[in-house]
């Protein structure tokens, strides 16, 4: 038994596949139908889905959130702000990172800390590495054997070895980054404080890694041209694509928040264009745009979107040669996206290891001061948001976190419904299959989100 | 080559620290250590174990248990001669522990010569370091199976 939070058992409601030829279509009937699911499979957390169809209209469709709130917000008041990265890293097991330099940015901002480049890059290769670690788990263990008509990834690895071994070997890799970098262990890191780190990494031991990078981007480039071969759903939706944006760099650790409808401002003002509110059927807040109420998307295909142009030159001939153009529409395709994505952080990680030369000072320190600070990084399920206001002695007062899939929340069930209304013609199995696909389009974390699936599909 | 002992779980989880907690007496024990077998604390992350028993010629694991036998009853299983079952050794919501990382590593051909698992049927894993008096009970006489798992070294 293990660290996590919750025992559940999914397997009996594990998806079979979402066949791109369903072979058991059945036309609409009249009547009521019901598609529920109530403990979704690969994906992390406590989530369920419950549609409504009536006479071949969707009635009701909710993606429920049904993992306990875990308080993280409220119990973060009255520590200091040295302590908060730590304690937020444990919101995820599977992007530490997003919860750990999310919180260490806003506390440098609340206390007016400019970190130095070197600690800068550093924390960008650990990203990197969170990128690779998560990116390749999701798309080749738990999407891919959907794609595959298989149950889980233990089928992949009895029919597919290679695959499975490529991806195992990928993951490895991007946990060592994070080791190497972070201080002893890939999950939780140790080695990182607000300012920068305890010790910074020698370059003998960043070095160590360069080859198995050159070979990471040889295999990410290896499963993106094979999960490339795979049919795709008929679905398309015009997103507002919401992420992080660099003017020097595809955006990862910092950067302004824009949209592709317009939205350009500063992390601060996060919350100023962007809410969030509750529902009675989910412990998720929902993510909204304020200025008309409508989800918006956060994540791969968001960020490929809005900043195709500041991808690598390999990492674009990747995409061109499995099909993506310079705008994916398609949710399903995030699979590909996030393996355009490993190919960027494999080569991103090289050259920054590369240009890694030792620097004297490993942590900027600041005072403390009563005052408000923001931060954001894009966490590999979309931009993940902090912002604490600190009293005198550096004592938290209050602490907003906003997950990705928090925010994606209310898209995932848009794209549901989209899904859903398409696939009528399918037999509640496939229909079913074909909805927990369009959740796994996501990868939701759905632990950290609580503050989420069971499909439950009425056709009336 | 590698002999292991892995201690699969969490110290500061109640009964489902009977792995660590094991692992970390074995490390004290200078007698015992004199046999030459790396002793290791894990998690149970799959992948990680994976990683971890790579190449290893005999592997010994302890972890708690939760399949609805008896609390504190003693399962032995031969790994390399019967599967797991992935409802006994949970880990995780991502569903890839002791179970699946055993399985997936036979489907690849990655198991250790040799891997025996022994799972304690556990009641309590809230958070705490007390395990149940029961489960204390039984870790008792796994640690002298686990001792006689390596009589002949």
């Amino acid at each position: 038994m293990a660290t996590a939070a919750k025992t559940p058992t999914k397997a009996k409601a594990a998806a079979k596949a979402a066949p791109s030829k369903p072979s058991k279509a059945k036309k609409p009937e009249t009547g009521t139908r019901t598609i529920q699911v109530d403990e979704l499979s690969r994906v992390e957390g406590e989530g369920a889905l419950f549609v409504r169809v009536k006479d071949g209209v969707i009635k009701d469709c909710k993606f429920k959130i049904v993992e306990p709130p875990r308080f993280f917000e409220a119990f973060l008041k009255g520590r200091s702000y040295l302590e908060v990265p730590d304690i937020t890293a444990r919101i995820c097991g599977i992007c530490p990172m997003a919860y750990l330099m999310g919180a260490q940015q806003a506390m440098e901002d609340a206390l007016g800390i400019t970190i130095t480049q070197p600690i800068r890059d550093l924390r960008r290769i650990m990203y990197c590495g969170e990128w690779i670690e998560s990116h390749v788990l999701h798309a080749a263990m738990l999407h891919a054997p959907d794609f595959l008509g298989l149950d889980d990834a233990l089928q992949l690895a009895a029919t597919n070895k290679a695959v499975v071994e490529k991806a195992l070997r990928l993951k490895k890799l991007g946990n060592d980054l994070l080791e190497v970098v972070g201080g002893g262990r890939a999950i939780h890191p140790i080695n990182t404080r607000v300012g920068g780190f305890y010790k910074v990494p020698t370059k003998k031991a960043l070095r160590g890694m360069m080859d198995e990078l050159k070979w990471g981007i040889e295999a990410s480039i290896d499963l993106a041209k094979l999960f490339g071969t795979f049919t795709f759903p008929d679905f398309e939706y015009d997103y507002h694509c919401v992420a992080l944006h660099h003017p020097d760099e595809y955006a990862i650790v910092e950067g302004d928040v824009i949209s592709n409808r317009g939205i350009h401002i500063p992390v601060r003002e996060f919350h100023e264009v962007f809410q969030e509110s509750h529902v009675a059927h989910s412990t998720a807040l929902r993510g909204s745009s304020r200025g008309d109420n409508e989800p918006y998307l956060a994540g791969p295909n968001a960020r490929y979107n809005l900043n195709y142009k500041q991808l690598s030159k390999l990492a674009k001939q990747t995409a061109k040669e499995i099909g993506l153009g310079e705008i994916v529409n398609n949710p399903f395709k995030s699979i590909l996206v996030r393996m355009v994505e490993t190919v960027y952080a494999c080569e991103e990680a090289l050259r920054l290891i590369k240009a890694y030369e030792e620097p004297d000072v490993a942590y900027v320190e600041g005072r403390p001061r009563a005052s408000e600070g923001f931060g954001m990084t894009e966490a590999p399920r979309g931009v993940c948001y902090h912002s604490y206001k600190l009293d005198s002695e550096g004592r938290v007062l209050k602490a907003v976190i906003s997950s990705p899939t928090a925010q994606n929340q209310p898209q995932i069930e848009r794209d549901l419904h989209g899904v859903v209304e398409r696939s009528l013609d399918l037999d509640d199995e496939a229909l079913k299959q074909r909805c927990e696909l369009t959740i796994r389009n996501y990868d939701p974390c759905i632990s950290c989100s609580a503050h989420f699936l069971t499909l439950t599909m009425v056709r009336e | 080559m590698t002999i292991l002992f892995l201690g699969v779980g969490n110290l500061h989880r109640a009964d489902d620290s009977v792995g660590p907690a094991l692992a970390e007496k074995l490390a004290a024990d200078k007698t015992f250590m004199q046999k030459g077998v790396e002793v290791q604390p894990h998690s149970g992350e799959g992948v990680s174990l994976m990683h971890v028993w790579a190449g290893a010629e005999r592997v010994v694991i302890v972890d708690a248990m939760k399949s609805g036998a008896t609390v504190g009853s003693i399962h032995r299983f031969d790994a390399i001669n019967e599967p797991l079952h992935h409802d006994v050794f949970r880990y995780s919501s991502h569903l890839f522990g002791l179970a699946e990382a055993t399985e997936m590593a036979r489907a690849l051909g990655s198991l250790p010569k040799a891997m025996i698992i022994y799972g304690i049927e556990g009641y309590e894993f809230t958070f705490g370091e007390a395990m149940s008096p029961t489960v204390a009970k039984a870790l008792k006489k796994v640690e002298k199976a686990v001792r006689k798992e390596f009589d002949d070294l």
